[in-house]
């Protein structure tokens, strides 16, 4: 923005593409297409709005922020809608400071608002934080002229499990409505119903309509129409009635839950999270968050999470209370005499800070002598290592790494083993944007057509599952693929890869080979906040902290001297991965194990991972009772992300760093647990805050620039799996909303996820008996899963599970994943 | 039906300037509607004379003529067809707003049942003209008689091949579809028109883009009124001078005004631009039992109210203007003095109310309020001060809506209380009486207290 001197000492250009205006007197130079009402704003002039707002297309339906405007020296007859009109050279505008007509416009609008609007501010959610109560205060009535009777409506009804709606107080600026079907694309959640004074939000089942039915359409981005809300007509189930936003604390904050890497505000009082908003941040989540991220939080502040040290009574077996001195002594011998026994192995888990990873990291070599260290805690592979190290750590916007950004440039997108909307809803949003604004096409690698494919525009190409490699093998050749290997090779494409791609062996390298093909960039996209920080902290087998090899003598000369060790101290080998470890631990060739925040129920083999649990000396540094804690020697408390400050990096490598939200509750992060426990182990970690640890991983730098780097993976594409006679091909990834323990306690969430649905074709339904609606059950030696089952357009003698939704939890159950041939039947029960 | 013409009016007085009915030329020939009727009647001529020109030539042949919208806008048809842009490699659309309803309107469906094909042979003319191979004749839903005979010489047009591929051996291809609206009057507004036709809620679109870059699915489109495309035939056949012999410079050409209320005969009356009340009465036979006419609409309820005084008012768009109101739709809504004006302008609110799409505040809001005073001063519970206050709410609707609608829903009132101040304060006086001393009070003027119509 340019302000023009004043009259006399010359005129400013106007550069290309800008045109001059005067608002309020002011000379402004704007570019050409920009709304007058943020033209305004950026002169400091506000102009008071309902339905505006700058991510949804214009509506001009509140008429609140009408100003007067003169066009080639003639005023136009009607006052203008600033939020639709556009500028232009020569146009002059005169807001409500000046122009008595565009004052009483909005005087009048205001008071027409408000004739229908209860007086319930006392009582609203919104009192105290809204657009309406602070605009009426500047540019409305003191008192009201109407005195007839007011539209009523009963209140609040229920759109969703946790979105509440009071249509009375609604003022029908349809930013609710615009943001479920303009960004997000859930079209049929909310829409207006009726006309005139009866309009109203509503949704399939409040619409007075004949058979509508219950309304399956939940939305993964619900909890945003309650934010943009400029009243309080939606409200939030969890959150109705529980503060004032003037008794809350805001904190900015950094979502937890996945790879997108949201910035947040976390509002709090007396040391009880109370609300979580969608922070702003324009490079990364704009002014969005999902569902999970929003409401999600009270898993932290559930009953059961241990606030003390526990270790496992001798006596009893059962573990109890103990002191910190105590269980540190008792972790600390355990683990040393594991570790000059056998060997202890390190399990580091993909939710933690780059801080505590890196503590992870360091405390598997300094303190345990080992590389037996690995934070994933699913289904992976010695391709996925080679692919992280050759082709993804390091990586970041910094350093010309694929962006957000990136993604709303490219002409096309892949996604290949990764459902935008259920693994990085954010990424999803990005993707629809990209699609709706610009010309990006969307193809999705995949078994059928899904939710998410449907809303970014995208184009299916399906495959069985286990056959993805074959089929990026063959893009180019197949006369239905070969326009997405064109659009492809278009400067600027991108493909993004999903950390399932792990589970189907070759997959990466095709990936790879695809990117080489076509040049387009490749991306990888974690479920989980901390897989990206564990990566570039080193908590692999064969990485050292900023991606530096194991086998590298130098890069490991050069920490052994940044870390202030005696030459040649760090292990050269590289160590077990994740099944390794566990494999080792089950065989007794490894007598210990440090957990962090692991599920054995998402590891490929959850029965192998229970029975290495039992068989070693385990310490877990734990918030709740788990599968890992049952079977732990030792359980160290840790703060959840709320209770501690560090960083993550999201799916881009951008640091997301964050302060503590909920100070002085005594819970500790695990990097200071860990340098604690080292120092019992007579180990320094220099890691008791997570700004020492972070300041000690800086220290490190980049790794020399003849460092080893490790080749890209070049396995070829296997032959495609094939069902045994009889069963079919498993297809599975997880939804958003599932059986996570993050989510617990959040009834009201829950109630918006997916239902647990077997999908098939209906061919295959036929050949095995199944009708639509109807139980399915999908098994296999170890187990079986019984839902409902669903058509879809699979290919043939393929069945897809949601991973861990409901009854279905594949790994859990079922033992396999994706790629696998299972059996399947018709109705429910054990065969 | 009332399909009198000037054929039907009796006591046509050598004062009303003679003219030869054009639009409404065949509506009392016997079944009208079919198309053997139509073509015994020159029917389908003009588009074989259309079909052999240029498509340039008809859009400038429209200009020429100087045929404006008879939707109610008045907008010169000919610069709406010429601002499609042509050779953009886009479809283009026709889109007919058969949507009558504007309160006292009543032409098109009369026209549509009595000469459907005069419309669908401006319609063909006219797609040629645009360069469109689909068009839409959106019809009012309740008027369902009115879509079966549209259907109907749709079929019979297509059967006789002025419609569908290669009509008359032209290569020109043409596809129509008759679509029955759903009962709301927001959407004879253009855009809301567009939205409805294309499925979606009938709402108004923000402007612009307009319908001539971005209409039906965001396609270059014309939407034009039935009246004015059932006159297209007929300025090719007899040309643009000939269309000017009849009404005003800037007004040309017939005109159907619809007459109704307390009049003799009420029905449709085709006459010149520019023809004033008094000359229409003239043809209706006059005010029904010969009382005195009060007040009327010049062109449906959207338009301010006109009163005894404007009876020489000549109605074209700019006669109307100057006197205050506007043409509209040409809809002579005619009250006598029976008729109490805070009681009809009260009526008419309530429609406004109904009708509102709710989209904007002012339109929603504000007819839901006014209904609401106008309601309890009718009752007698008004006061003074709610006659300031509904002039302070129309003047916070009026220009402030998202479209139109909210403009022509104060009309009624402010043009109203212009007019007959008095009867509206009457009422408050009454209530005034009533509440001062607890009982009925006889108006001291001994006026007669009007109560609703008949």
């Amino acid at each position: 923005m340019t302000i023009a001197p004043e009259k006399g000492s010359g005129e400013v250009a106007v550069p290309e593409g800008h045109v001059r205006l005067t608002i309020d007197g002011l000379d402004v130079v704007a570019p050409k297409g920009e709304l007058l009402i943020r033209t305004a704003e950026r002169l400091g002039i506000v102009v008071p709005r309902f339905c505006d707002h700058p991510l949804l297309d214009p509506a001009g339906a509140c008429r609140q922020c009408l100003v007067e405007v003169e066009m080639g020296g003639r005023p136009m007859p009607k006052p203008q809608a600033s939020c639709t009109m556009t500028v232009a050279d020569g146009m002059v505008v005169r807001t409500q400071h000046t122009s008595p007509v565009a004052d009483k416009a909005q005087q009048g609008v205001m008071e027409l608002l408000l004739i229908n609007h209860p007086l319930d501010c006392p009582i609203c959610d919104k009192g105290g934080e809204c657009p309406l109560q602070n605009q009426a205060l500047a540019h409305g009535r003191s008192d009201s002229r109407f005195t007839e009777t007011k539209r009523t409506f009963p209140k609040p009804i229920p759109v969703s499990t946790q979105v509440l709606l009071d249509r009375e107080r609604c003022v029908l600026c349809q930013r609710c409505t615009r943001f479920s079907s303009q960004i997000a694309g859930d079209h049929n959640f909310l829409d207006l119903l009726e006309r005139g004074a009866d309009q109203q939000v509503g949704t399939a089942s409040t619409a007075d309509i004949s058979g509508a039915g219950e309304d399956r359409n939940q939305s993964y981005f619900s909890g945003n129409t309650i934010q943009i809300c400029p009243v309080g007509a939606l409200t939030s189930a969890a959150y109705r009635f529980r503060s004032r936003p003037f008794d809350l604390v805001s904190t900015p904050s950094v979502c937890e839950h996945c790879a997108s890497g949201c910035a947040q505000r976390t509002d709090w009082r007396r040391g009880k999270v109370m609300r979580r908003l969608a922070g702003e941040d324009h490079e990364v989540n704009e002014e969005w968050n999902c569902d999970k991220g929003r409401f999600a939080f009270r898993y932290a502040t559930a009953a059961d999470r241990f606030q003390r040290p526990m270790i496992r009574d001798a006596d009893t077996g059962e573990l109890r209370e103990s002191s910190w001195t105590e269980a540190l002594r008792r972790a600390a011998e355990g683990l040393l005499k594991a570790r000059d026994g056998a060997g202890v192995g390190v399990l580091a888990g993909g939710r933690l800070t780059v801080e505590d990873a890196y503590a992870y990291s360091k405390f598997a070599r300094v303190a345990l002598h080992t590389n037996d260290i690995d934070f994933r805690v699913r289904p992976h592979s010695e391709e996925e290592l080679d692919f992280l190290s050759s082709s993804v750590v390091g990586t970041s916007p910094a350093g010309g790494g694929v962006t957000y950004a990136d993604l709303q440039k490219a002409p096309a997108v892949l996604c290949v083993a990764f459902e935008p909307d259920e693994e990085s809803p954010i990424v999803f949003l990005r993707l629809r944007k990209a699609a709706r604004t610009g010309k990006t096409k969307v193809f999705h690698l995949g078994q059928w057509t899904t939710p998410a494919v449907d809303k970014s525009w995208g184009t299916l190409l399906p495959c069985p599952p286990g056959s993805e490699p074959t089929a990026i093998e063959g893009l180019f050749f197949s006369s239905e693929t070969a326009p997405a290997f064109t659009a492809l090779s278009g400067n600027g494409s991108v493909i993004l890869v999903g950390e399932r791609a792990a589970e189907v062996p070759g997959l990466l390298s095709s990936v790879l080979r695809l990117a080489g093909r076509t040049q387009a960039r490749v991306a990888w996209i974690p479920r989980r906040a901390g897989e990206r920080g564990a990566l570039d902290a080193g908590a692999l087998p064969t990485l050292l902290p900023g991606g530096r090899l194991v086998v590298d003598a130098a890069a490991r000369a050069e920490i052994e001297q940044a870390w202030g060790l005696d030459a040649g101290v760090l292990p050269a080998t590289p160590g077990r991965d994740t099944s390794g470890i566990l494999s080792a631990t089950a065989a007794g060739e490894l007598a210990g194990l440090v957990v962090g925040g692991v599920d054995p129920y998402d590891l490929p083999d959850p029965e192998l991972g229970l029975r290495a649990l039992a068989a070693s000396f385990v310490v877990s540094l734990e918030l709740r009772p788990s599968a890992v804690t049952e079977h732990a020697d030792v359980v160290l408390p840790i703060a959840p992300a709320v209770e501690k400050s560090g960083s993550y990096l999201n799916w881009e490598g951008r640091r997301r760093t964050f302060g503590t939200t909920l100070d002085g509750t005594g819970a500790l992060s695990d990097c200071r647990v860990l340098d604690t426990l080292a120092v019992e182990m007579d180990a320094d970690l220099f890691t008791q805050t997570p700004a020492a640890a972070m300041a000690d991983f800086d220290r490190l730098g980049p790794p020399q620039s003849s460092a080893l780097r490790p080749d890209p993976p070049v396995l070829p594409a296997p032959p495609a799996p094939a069902a045994a006679d009889g069963e079919v091909l498993l297809a599975t990834w997880r939804h958003l909303l599932d059986n996570g323990s993050l989510q617990d306690d959040e009834p009201n969430l829950a109630g918006t996820a997916r239902p647990a649905m077997a999908r098939l074709s209906a061919a295959t339904a036929e050949r095995f008996g199944v009708t639509e609606g109807h139980p399915v059950t999908v098994w296999t030696e170890r187990g079986s899963v019984t839902v409902r089952a669903e058509f879809a357009d699979l290919p043939d003698d393929v069945v897809w599970l949601p991973g861990n939704s409901g009854f279905s939890s594949v790994r859990r159950h079922l033992g396999v994943g994706h790629g696998a041939s299972v059996s399947l039947r018709a109705g429910g029960g054990n065969s | 039906m009332s399909a009198e013409g000037p054929l039907g009016g009796s006591g046509i007085d050598t004062d009303v300037r003679p003219l030869t009915p054009v639009l409404t030329k065949r509506w009392l020939s016997p079944r009208s509607w079919t198309i053997q009727t139509y073509e015994q009647l020159e029917g389908y001529t003009a588009l074989r004379k259309a079909l052999r020109a240029h498509p340039d030539q008809l859009i400038q042949l429209c200009k020429d003529s100087g045929l404006r919208g008879r939707g109610g806008a008045g907008f010169p048809t000919g610069m709406k067809w010429g601002f499609i842009p042509q050779g953009d490699g886009k479809p283009h659309y026709l889109v007919i707003n058969a949507d009558e309803g504007e309160p006292g309107t009543c032409k098109d469906i009369p026209l549509m049942m009595a000469d459907p094909h005069s419309l669908v042979e401006g319609v063909v003319i006219t797609s040629y003209a645009i360069r469109a191979n689909f068009a839409a004749i959106y019809v009012r839903g309740e008027a369902l008689h009115c879509v079966r005979r549209m259907q109907a010489a749709v079929n019979e047009a297509y059967a006789a091949g002025y419609l569908g591929k290669n009509i008359l051996g032209s290569g020109f291809d043409l596809d129509v579809v008759v679509h029955a609206g759903a009962g709301a009057y927001i959407c004879g507004e253009e855009t809301a028109l567009l939205d409805s036709l294309e499925g979606l809620r009938g709402q108004p679109r923000l402007k612009p883009p307009f319908p001539a870059t971005s209409g039906l699915y965001e396609a270059p489109t014309v939407v034009n009124n039935v009246e004015t495309i059932a006159s297209v035939p007929f300025i090719v056949n007899g040309g643009a001078d000939w269309f000017r012999t009849m009404g005003s410079e800037r007004s040309p050409g017939p005109k159907i005004f619809s007459l109704s209320g307390h009049v003799t005969n009420p029905g449709q009356y085709e006459a010149p631009m520019g023809s004033t009340l008094r000359e229409l009465l003239e043809l209706a036979g006059g005010m029904k039992d010969g009382i005195p006419l009060k007040f009327w609409t010049p062109g449906g309820s959207s338009t301010p109210l006109f009163t005894a005084e404007h009876l020489d008012v000549p109605l074209d768009f700019e006669g109307a203007a100057e006197a205050g109101s506007m043409l509209g739709t040409t809809a002579l809504q005619l009250f006598n003095e029976t008729v109490s004006v805070p009681w009809a302008v009260m009526k008419w609110t309530e429609f406004y109310k109904h009708e509102s799409c709710g989209k904007c505040t002012p339109c929603r809001e504000g007819t839901y309020w006014l209904a609401q005073i106008l309601q309890r001063m009718v009752r007698g519970e008004g006061t003074p001060q709610d006659i300031d206050t509904l002039l302070d709410i129309c003047d916070n609707v009026l220009g402030r809506s998202f479209c139109a609608l909210g403009d022509g829903a104060v009309s009624p009132i402010t043009s109203g209380i212009k007019y007959f101040k008095d009867e509206f304060l009457a009422l408050c006086r009454e209530n005034t009486g009533r509440s001062n001393s607890g009982e009925s009070t006889v108006d001291d003027s001994g006026k007669h207290v009007l109560a609703g119509a008949h």
